[in-house]
C-alpha cells in the first residue's frame, strides 16, 4: 500500500483527453504515451505527477473512442489507480486489461480532494484518507488475476504457457 | 420470464441459459479491427503463440489514416499486410475501400443473431442489421486472436420506444441526437439498448445504422433493431454465412422502457464539448462556422450524400466554408457517381475526398485551428477531436450540414426542401 496524490478532475473525462487521437497511431511506445497523458485536459500533469498518485473523477470516466492506450498513458505515468462515480464500459475493461485498478466509489469521488494524500488497500476495498475511509467492492478473483500478472497480455501469456 | 436478445445469443454462444449480470465465456463469430491492427499485433507476439487461432474469424479493414500521411502509418500499415499474409487471413479490406463499419457491414460480416466483437468503439452498428455487438480493447482483441475465447457481461437492456413519424427534413440522426440529449451520454452504460417501434421498422438500414453507431454514445456495450423483411433482403447476395434472426421475447425483463414521440421533432444539433448537449436547431441557428464534415461511419453512405446533395444542388458552397465530403466506402462512392451525386458536390465547390475516416479522429484531411468551428455529420465532438483544443464541433444531420454549408451558418435544413 503506497500513499499518492490526488488528481481530481470531473464528469466526462474522455479518452480524447486522456489520449489525444493525433497520437493514436504515432506514438506506439507506452513511455511516450505516458508524456502526452490528460496533455489536454491539464497540461502539468504529465510532468508532476509521481508513481503512485492517484485519479479521482466524477461520472462516465473514459467515455469515447476504445483506444486503449488511454489506459496505458495513465498505468506508465505512475498512477496507481483511478477512482470514479462511474467509468465507461471499455475503459474499465482496458484499465483492467492493463494493470491499472479502476475503481467505483460515489462517495470517495465526492469527498475526496484535489493534492489529498490517500492510500488504497485493494485486497480489503479501502480508500483511506487522513479523515475518512471509504469501501469499495473488491474485484473478483480473475480480475485480481489479471492485475496481478500485470494486465490481460501477461496473464493470459501465462495461461498458454501452462496450456503448452 | 422471456429473455432479451442479448442473453438469447450470448447464452446461445456460452451453451446454456443466462441472463442479464451473468458472466460467461465466448467465442465470437467474427473479430474486427482497422488501423490499430499494428498495435494489436505488438501485444500478439508478446503472447509467445505462433499463429491465429481462427484466421477465417478476422476482419482486418483500413480506415482511420488512409492512404498513409506519414512514415509512421505508412509503416503501420505494411505491418499489417505482412502479418494478414503470413497469417493466411482471408478478409482484409486495404485502403481504397472504405470505413470498417460500411464495409464490414457491405461484406456480409453483419448479420443477425452473431456475436461480433470489434476494436473499435462504434462496433455497437452492427446492431442495425439485430447482430450482437460491442467494442474493446488492443488487448482483448491481441488475446482473442490467440485464444478465440473472451469474458462477456451479459448486459441489462433498455428498450427505447421510438413513436410518432419524421416530419420533412428530420432524419435518424435528428432522432439518435435528441435521445442521447435527453437520456445523457452515459445512461445505457454497459447495457444493450434495443430501438423498437413503427419509425425503427420504416428507417431504411443505412438508418437503422445511425442508431446502432450512436447506441455507442450513450455507453451502450451494443444497440439493437429487430431484423426484418428489410434486413433480409440488404442481406441477399452480400451475406457471407448462413444467419438466424434473435429477437427479445414480449415478456423479457428491462432494466427500462423510454418512450420518445418524434412528431414534432425539429432538426437536432449537438453542440460543443459533449455529444449530449443537444439543442433543436432553432437555438442555434446562425452559428457561424468554417468546415463542413459530410461522411463518416454515422453517416457517410448514399442514403445521406443523396439528401445532401439534394440541398446543394445549383447552390454554392458559402465562401467562408470549406465543405468535405466524405463517402463511407468505395461501394458508395461508385453508386453516388454513377447517379451524379459527385457531381453536384464538385460543381457546389465541395471537396470530395477518398473513402475513409478523414479528419473525424482528428488525424489528417481537415484540421481545425484555433479558433474555428466544425460542423460535422459524425458521432463525437469532444474538445480538440478534429484539431486544435481551441476549436468547436457541432454535429448534425446530412441535410443541417449541407443547408449551413450554403449559408455559412447553422441553418435549418427545412426551409431548403
Amino acid at each position: 500500500m503506497k500513499k499518492g496524490r490526488v488528481w481530481k478532475y470531473g464528469d466526462d473525462v474522455n479518452t480524447d483527453v486522456i489520449f489525444p487521437g493525433k497520437y493514436t497511431y504515432s506514438v506506439l511506445e507506452p513511455e511516450e504515451m505516458a508524456r502526452h497523458a490528460l496533455e489536454d485536459l491539464d497540461p502539468g500533469f504529465a510532468q508532476q505527477v509521481k508513481p503512485g498518485d492517484v485519479i479521482v473523477a466524477g461520472r462516465n470516466f473514459g467515455c469515447g473512442s476504445s483506444r486503449e492506450q488511454a489506459a496505458t498513458c495513465l498505468k506508465y505515468a505512475g498512477v496507481q489507480a483511478v477512482i470514479a462515480k462511474s467509468f465507461a464500459r471499455i475503459f474499465f475493461r482496458n484499465a483492467i486489461n492493463q494493470g491499472l485498478p479502476a475503481l467505483q466509489s460515489e462517495e470517495a469521488a465526492d469527498s475526496i480532494e484535489n493534492g489529498e494524500e490517500i492510500e488504497i488497500d485493494f485486497a480489503s476495498g479501502k480508500i483511506k484518507t487522513e479523515k475518512e475511509v471509504f469501501t469499495f467492492s473488491p474485484f473478483p478473483e480473475s480480475v485480481l488475476g489479471i492485475l496481478k500478472e500485470g494486465g490481460l497480455i501477461p496473464y493470459t501469456r501465462k495461461k498458454l504457457e501452462g496450456i503448452e | 420470464m422471456g429473455k432479451t436478445f442479448s442473453e438469447k445469443i450470448l447464452g446461445l454462444k456460452a451453451g446454456r441459459d443466462v441472463q442479464a449480470g451473468d458472466v460467461v465465456t465466448v467465442s465470437p463469430d467474427t473479430i474486427l479491427s482497422h488501423d490499430n491492427s499494428a498495435a494489436i499485433i505488438k501485444e500478439f507476439e508478446k503472447l509467445g503463440v505462433k499463429n491465429v487461432k481462427a484466421p477465417q474469424k478476422l476482419v482486418i479493414i483500413l480506415d482511420h489514416v488512409v492512404p498513409a500521411s506519414s512514415e509512421k502509418y505508412a509503416a503501420n500499415h505494411k505491418t499489417i499486410r505482412g502479418f494478414v499474409a503470413e497469417q493466411k487471413i482471408p478478409n482484409f479490406f486495404d485502403v481504397p475501400e472504405g470505413i470498417c463499419h460500411q464495409v464490414f457491414s457491405e461484406n456480409g460480416f453483419a448479420l443477425p443473431g452473431k456475436l461480433i466483437l470489434g476494436a473499435d468503439s462504434h462496433t455497437t452498428s452492427y446492431g442495425a442489421f439485430g447482430a450482437f455487438s460491442a467494442g474493446i480493447g488492443r488487448s482483448e482483441v491481441a488475446c482473442l486472436w490467440a485464444t478465440d475465447e473472451i469474458w462477456l457481461k451479459v448486459p441489462e437492456t433498455i428498450k427505447i420506444e421510438i413513436k410518432g413519424k419524421l416530419s420533412p427534413g428530420v432524419y435518424a440522426k435528428d432522432v439518435i441526437l435528441k435521445i442521447i440529449g435527453d437520456e445523457g451520454a452515459d445512461r445505457a452504460n454497459y447495457k444493450a439498448v434495443e430501438f423498437v417501434g413503427e419509425a425503427v421498422r420504416g428507417f431504411s438500414l443505412a438508418s437503422r445504422l445511425v442508431l446502432a453507431n450512436m447506441a455507442a454514445e450513450m455507453g451502450a456495450k451494443n444497440g439493437y433493431c429487430e431484423p426484418d423483411e428489410k434486413t433480409v433482403q440488404w442481406l441477399e447476395n452480400r451475406a457471407k454465412d448462413d444467419y438466424s434472426g434473435v429477437t427479445s421475447d414480449p415478456d423479457a425483463s428491462y432494466e427500462a422502457v423510454l418512450e420518445h414521440d418524434i412528431s414534432s421533432l425539429e432538426p437536432q444539433v449537438a453542440c460543443p464539448h459533449t455529444v449530449d448537449n443537444v439543442k433543436p436547431i432553432s437555438e442555434v441557428e446562425g452559428t457561424i462556422f468554417h468546415q463542413a464534415l459530410i461522411g463518416t461511419c454515422t453517416n457517410g453512405r448514399l442514403e445521406d450524400l443523396e439528401v445532401a446533395a439534394g440541398i446543394l444542388k445549383g447552390k454554392k458552397v458559402h465562401p467562408q466554408v470549406r465543405a468535405l465530403i466524405i463517402p463511407a466506402s468505395r461501394q458508395e462512392y461508385v453508386q453516388a457517381l454513377k447517379k451524379g451525386v459527385i457531381e453536384i458536390f464538385a460543381d457546389a465547390g465541395c471537396i470530395v475526398l477518398n473513402p475513409g475516416c478523414g479528419p473525424c479522429l482528428g488525424a489528417h484531411q481537415g484540421i481545425l485551428a484555433p479558433g474555428e468551428v466544425a460542423l460535422s455529420t459524425a458521432n463525437r465532438n469532444f474538445r480538440g477531436r478534429m484539431g486544435s483544443w481551441d476549436s468547436e464541433i457541432y454535429l448534425a444531420s446530412p441535410a443541417t450540414v449541407a443547408a449551413s454549408s450554403v449559408e455559412g451558418k447553422i441553418a435549418d435544413p427545412r426551409r431548403f426542401l
